[in-house]
């Protein structure tokens, strides 16, 4: 069984993520898309930090002798899938920034070429 | 006299015609179909500027669109239809008009059907008119998860505003100039139509509902497929929960 103190530890951590997720999109900050993964690390991490049977379980199933390692673990994995995720969102961005920027180009071109005239 | 023979169409409502008044038509790879909404749309009203924006489409869609002699706005990548209808008002916000009416690409909304989505503007009555599909005298059709997804959104949007709402995903509707500076300023992304019926009432618009029939997509498959429901669904949510916590002050009188 987990300790006592870590699962509360572990649940306030879980609750101020959720609670500054939830602010930074509410003042816009954050775009909702961009918020679900981090608001679904937070909701699991608080319920197993809540339901101290279920880490239990599952740290037993994997093989983890330790219970809180499994907590830790688990949110690594998420950690790890929110850096992937950015990744992908970062390339597609530098993709648009690329066209955003050759269009610029065109239309400068274009100004110019027109003001000679 | 003799009697003049009938116009083939209703002449415009004297009202309708007093006003600077645009069409705006998002198109997403809508090349079959974006040339007749372009011709039902002048056939209802030949005095609406049409501007179709091209949202990154990768087949013909804007060529077509151009061809037509209509004011073509072409995103350079995919925005989403938010950010392709925003583009829209931004340009109906420039350009100065005073009524908007927004009608799908893919054919599904029925120009004719304008004139009831602008009744309540002109009348005064309504800030923004909204096509439903469920209205009283509406028909609908479609799959039975989409018409729970609807219901669900419905009621609870109709809580939050305090006022019944029927279908809060039609994309098929009408605004006058309150509304045009509003959606230029401020709409949603992904799915924009739930959060926008929020967004409208927050701002103490008024917003009147009009039963529509609306036509069964005739190419290409809806944007929302099975697998991304419960993304939409889990994010609209998301963003309606967020949205009772919002201070909202987008100004609306003109400057």
């Amino acid at each position: 069984m987990t300790p006592f103190r870590v699962s509360i530890a572990a649940a306030v951590a879980a609750v101020i993520l959720l609670l500054v997720i939830l602010e930074l999109i509410r003042s816009r900050r954050l775009q909702e898309r961009y918020a679900l993964l981090w608001l679904l690390t937070g909701i699991v991490i608080l319920v197993l930090s809540a339901w101290r049977g279920l880490l239990a379980k599952l740290a037993d199933l994997v093989g983890i002798a330790y219970p809180p390692s499994a907590l830790f673990v688990l949110a690594s994995i998420f950690v790890l899938t929110v850096l992937l995720h950015y990744s992908t969102v970062i390339s597609k961005l530098s993709d648009q920034n690329a066209i955003l920027a050759q269009r610029l180009a065109m239309l400068e071109h274009r100004l110019r070429t027109r003001d000679d005239d | 006299m003799t009697e003049l023979a009938q116009p083939a169409v209703e002449t415009v409502e004297p009202e309708l015609a007093r006003r600077r008044r645009i069409a705006i038509v998002p198109a997403f790879n809508e090349e079959h179909t974006v040339e007749r909404v372009i011709e039902e749309i002048r056939a209802f009203d030949p005095g609406f500027v049409i501007v179709v924006v091209d949202d990154g489409s990768i087949d013909r869609t804007g060529f077509v669109a151009e061809r037509c002699g209509v004011q073509v706005l072409r995103l350079p990548f995919n925005l989403g239809i938010g950010g392709a209808v925003q583009t829209g008002y931004q340009y109906a916000l420039d350009n100065g008009y005073e009524l908007a009416v927004q009608v799908d690409g893919d054919g599904q909304h029925n120009p004719q059907e304008i004139a009831r989505l602008v009744g309540p503007i002109l009348d005064g009555n309504a800030d923004m008119v909204v096509g439903t599909r469920f209205a009283e005298g509406g028909g609908y059709r479609g799959t039975r998860l989409r018409r729970v997804g609807i219901r669900l959104f419905a009621g609870l949007v109709s809580l939050m505003v305090g006022q019944r709402v029927t279908d809060t995903t039609s994309g098929f509707r009408a605004v006058n100039r309150k509304g045009i500076r509003l959606f230029a300023a401020d709409y949603p992304h992904d799915y924009p139509e739930v959060e926008a019926t929020v967004l409208v009432a927050r701002h103490r618009l008024r917003m009147v509902e009009v039963p529509v029939v609306m036509r069964i997509r005739e190419t290409g498959s809806s944007s929302i497929t099975a697998l991304r429901s419960v993304y939409y669904m889990v994010k609209v949510l998301l963003a309606l929960f967020i949205g009772l916590f919002r201070r909202y002050s987008t100004p609306l009188e003109e400057p």
